[in-house]
């Protein structure tokens, strides 16, 4: 009896506890996140932005997502009603199990596994999965064009998020994903030596994440809403839940691999005093912030150029530059030992 | 040189990041909303609004049952019947004004020659049935009284212009 408390019940335990203090605030983050999007988008067109559920609109997520709650829904007759279903919970799932890997300080990760890198790759790719089997099962029109668009798109900048992965890696040399940001503690973060490549692998994840200006799976001018027209209720929440913690999952991938995850910009006193999780929380939130000013600026792209820009600018940039901090790496005799 | 400017600005979307400086610059700009039930925009004094029968300060109904208005009125909005009251003077029994017909036009108004029709400030007499929109003659001589005070500026404010 004691044998199965020690080997089983007590290590699961602590991994639900582990999991829930990841996903708890998490949600929470995805709920301020649409509040803050909704502001500064707001305050981008002069605008108020919600400020009538709680103090400064604070609840408003809260009060859309008891609205979203206690709404019917609806099951389309002609939908292949399974994985009509499976679609939202496979998108949030996604969204969700990636943060088993992401580390908020030294050690404080929940798997620690020395291929997380390519985890993190793989969990981001399969979320288009979840798009695609949203725009089939719901059997109309636009859903399919929108599932048709966002698998092209989706797979188009995975190309490049791929190559600028590797370049990272050449300059780490190690797939854990703590060993990226050691590797950015004695030197500077890798976001000064391959600037070129942190752009390009910001404007993969907003492409990624079917952000905008390249929203074009659910481009509401031309598809309505896209894979999300036959949704309502829980299950466009599930949706909308699993966007939003896509960004915040992109955007924390972008601090790890170019702005040194939980390591403060200066290792000097007053910055060393403030928690590693707070820094990775701030440069979260700061590029978050970008995620919604470009909303806020940019058009959508048309679907051609969206397609010219991830094959014939961002595919062959990023190819040459794989090959160019390779070069130099050897050149230079920098290749870091492990 | 004109190659190389256009190259440079390209690769370093020089377009976009002089788009994202200018929607950050809004960020700090005046918010030009008008956050409405608690701040309300300006409005003329010719504003044709809800409709109010007017009274003199003696208390005396300034209509006179002329008809003007249901004559002139586009919509046929307006119904009016008259008869003379014990003391001889010509006065309304009935003054209906469908305010579901109503176009807003404030032809009654200006056909009035006594200035006892007239379209109020008051925008907000939403309701939640269709019924209560047909003003009948108490509804109207009650707007009256509830905006003398309002009506009265405005009429003496747009005196100079009539």
């Amino acid at each position: 009896m004691a044998e199965l408390w020690s080997i089983y019940l007590l290590p699961g335990i602590i991994i639900l506890a582990q999991i829930l203090a990841i996903i708890v605030p998490l949600l929470l983050a995805v709920a301020m996140l649409t509040y803050f999007e909704r502001k500064i988008m707001a305050a981008m067109q002069l605008r108020m932005g919600p400020n009538v559920v709680g103090p400064f609109g604070l609840l408003q997520a809260f009060a859309d997502g008891a609205k979203l709650f206690f709404k019917e829904t609806v099951l389309p007759t002609s939908a292949n009603k399974i994985i009509f279903v499976i679609a939202p919970m496979l998108t949030f799932l996604l969204s969700l199990v990636a943060w088993a890997v992401i580390p908020f300080d030294e050690g404080m990760v929940i798997s620690d596994i020395n291929v997380g890198i390519l985890y993190l790759f793989a969990i981001s790719s399969l979320g288009v999965y979840g798009i695609v089997m949203a725009g089939w099962a719901s059997n109309s029109k636009y859903p399919f064009l929108s599932a048709l668009r966002s698998a092209a798109q989706m797979v188009s900048y995975e190309v490049s998020i791929g190559f600028v992965i590797i370049t990272v890696l050449l300059c780490v040399g190690s797939l854990n994903v703590s060993d990226v940001v050691r590797a950015q503690a004695d030197g500077v973060w890798f976001f000064i030596p391959l600037f070129p490549m942190f752009i390009i692998f910001f404007i993969s994840a907003l492409a990624e994440t079917n952000r905008h200006p390249f929203d074009l799976p659910e481009a509401e001018a031309e598809l309505v809403a896209g894979y999300q027209v036959e949704y309502s209720s829980m299950t466009f929440a599930l949706f909308f839940l699993g966007e939003y913690a896509n960004m915040i999952l992109m955007s924390g991938l972008t601090a790890i691999l170019f702005l040194g995850g939980w390591l403060p910009p200066f290792d000097i006193a007053p910055f060393t005093w403030i928690p590693g999780p707070i820094w990775f929380f701030l440069k979260i939130s700061v590029l978050l912030f970008v995620f919604v000013w470009v909303r806020a600026t940019l058009p959508r792209y048309r679907y051609d150029q969206l397609m010219r820009l991830g094959w014939k600018v961002f595919l062959p940039f990023s190819l040459f530059w794989v090959a160019l901090t390779a070069g130099v790496l050897v050149a230079f005799d920098l290749v870091p030992q492990t | 040189m004109g190659f190389m400017r256009n190259s440079a600005r390209s690769l370093l979307l020089w377009e976009i990041v002089e788009g994202m400086a200018l929607t950050f610059s809004y960020m700090f700009r005046k918010r030009v909303t008008v956050n409405y039930p608690y701040e309300k925009g300006p409005i003329s004094p010719r504003f044709r609004g809800e409709h109010a029968l007017r009274r003199y300060p003696n208390g005396e109904e300034r209509c006179i049952a002329c008809k003007l208005c249901e004559a002139i009125c586009p919509a046929q909005a307006i119904t009016i019947e008259a008869e003379p009251r014990d003391d001889g003077s010509r006065r309304t029994t009935r003054y209906d004004i469908d305010m579901t017909k109503c176009i807003y036009c404030g032809y009654c108004e200006e056909a009035c020659p006594v200035d006892a029709i007239v379209e109020g400030p008051n925008f907000e007499f939403a309701t939640e049935t269709r019924e209560e929109l047909f003003y009948d003659k108490n509804r109207l001589l009650a707007n009256g009284e509830r905006w003398e005070r309002e009506i009265a500026a405005n009429i003496a404010a747009d005196a100079p212009y009539r």
